[in-house]
């Protein structure tokens, strides 16, 4: 007799990481106003920037314990809305947090879009810093404060990463040229007479 | 007298001891590596069994800059950069010399963005520029056996040479931008002219 095999509730690809699909329930299950779509076997999730920490921290308990990437895109020059993500609503910076388990080998990307703020006190957008839950966003909120201008409350340090501390400008939004504004060669030159 | 043979000049003796202080000098560059990116590579290969450049004198890569004679700048210099490596180049003492190393340090290289220097020879003097991206080793040991003959040509025993402006050979870029010797730039009309050159470009980006 032929032995019958075993499948699993959620066919695994060799390869791939396993199905988030009851993650993104639990998720949906406590919070509202969250949109996920799946793209090329990556599942995302729109988070509204005010319900960003507890879902963090929901996510952070189920087990994303390794926060691989904080990255950040500019959609100033778009036309449309990113691709299935209509819920951005028109705002310019859409941030992604690439989150992984290193127990279960899932991965998850939640993405949350803020806009520049409109009050004349403020000049940034802000989000809450991930730093109280995972120690490596430290950086990685500070390299996109540095090339994207998005302040993270919360950031015991948030400084300039890459570029130099008296720079003045966020270089990756779509609104700096990419020659700079001659930050570049503003400097002394020494010559064979005074060397 | 007659019998002494032939007037000599009077600088025989100064061209005399010229010639011979180039000829120990140029055989005993010792580099100073300013490698900062892929050139560094190329240098280190330079370095190495195969392209030998200990066969010209240049035998020491030593780092600290005191005991160096020739700084080889390697690779692309960005704005963070550059402040580093102008005091390393005034740490060096004199005789000293600059080669430019691959297209980076030369140009900027295809890196034409706001972080990277579109040329070192725009902040430091340079005496040989290497093309190339990055310049084989057999390159670099021709800008090195160039810069040989150059300090032939051009040296003195105490360095008279790096004193005025009409001994060096004017650079280009120095020409340019070289009068205004001021960290400021809105006093500087050259950089002042590539800031609105620069930001009026910005509407094709």
């Amino acid at each position: 007799m032929a032995a019958t095999m075993t499948h699993a509730t959620r066919r695994e690809e060799p390869g791939q990481p396993p199905s988030v699909v009851d993650v993104v329930d639990a998720l949906n299950g406590r919070f509202v106003g969250l949109a996920s779509s799946v793209f090329r076997g990556q599942t995302r999730v729109v988070v509204p920037a005010g319900t960003l920490l507890p879902v963090m921290r929901l996510l952070k308990e189920r087990g994303f314990d390794l926060l691989v990437d904080i990255s950040c895109v500019d959609y100033l020059e778009y036309r449309e809305p990113p691709m299935g993500m209509a819920e951005c609503a028109g705002r310019r910076y859409g941030l992604v947090y690439l989150l992984a388990s290193t127990v279960t080998n899932q991965r998850l990307t939640i993405r949350v879009f803020v806009d520049d703020p409109v009050a004349d006190d403020e000049r940034w957008p802000t989000v809450p810093s991930m730093v109280p839950l995972w120690q490596g966003a430290d950086w990685l909120e500070r390299e996109v404060w540095d090339l994207f201008g998005i302040r993270f409350e919360g950031h015991p340090d948030l400084r300039r990463l890459v570029m130099p501390e008296e720079f003045t400008a966020h270089p990756l939004r779509k609104d700096y040229p990419l020659q700079g504004r001659g930050e570049r060669h503003n400097f002394p030159i020494i010559t064979r007479e005074n060397s | 007298m007659a019998m002494n043979g032939p007037e000599l000049p009077e600088n025989v003796v100064v061209s005399r001891l010229d010639e011979l202080a180039n000829w120990c000098r140029k055989n005993s560059l010792w580099p100073m590596p300013f490698a900062t990116a892929c050139c560094g590579i190329e240098l280190m290969a330079t370095g190495a069994s195969k392209h030998d450049l200990a066969r010209f004198g240049a035998e020491v890569f030593r780092f600290s800059p005191r005991q160096c004679d020739l700084m080889i700048v390697a690779g692309r210099v960005v704005m963070k950069m550059l402040p580093v490596l102008q005091r390393i180049w005034l740490q060096m003492s004199e005789p000293k010399w600059c080669i430019s190393m691959g297209a980076c340090a030369s140009t900027g290289g295809v890196f034409d963005t706001y972080a990277v220097v579109q040329g070192i020879d725009r902040f430091i003097p340079v005496d040989m520029y290497v093309p190339g991206c990055p310049p084989r080793p057999e390159q670099l040991i021709q800008a090195i056996i160039d810069l040989q003959d150059k300090i032939q040509r051009e040296g003195t025993i105490t360095g008279r040479e790096f004193d005025t402006a009409g001994r060096q050979a004017r650079k280009r870029a120095l020409v340019e931008i070289a009068a205004p010797l001021s960290v400021d730039a809105s006093r500087n009309p050259v950089l002042q002219r590539e800031i609105a050159a620069e930001a009026g470009s910005l509407v094709g980006r």
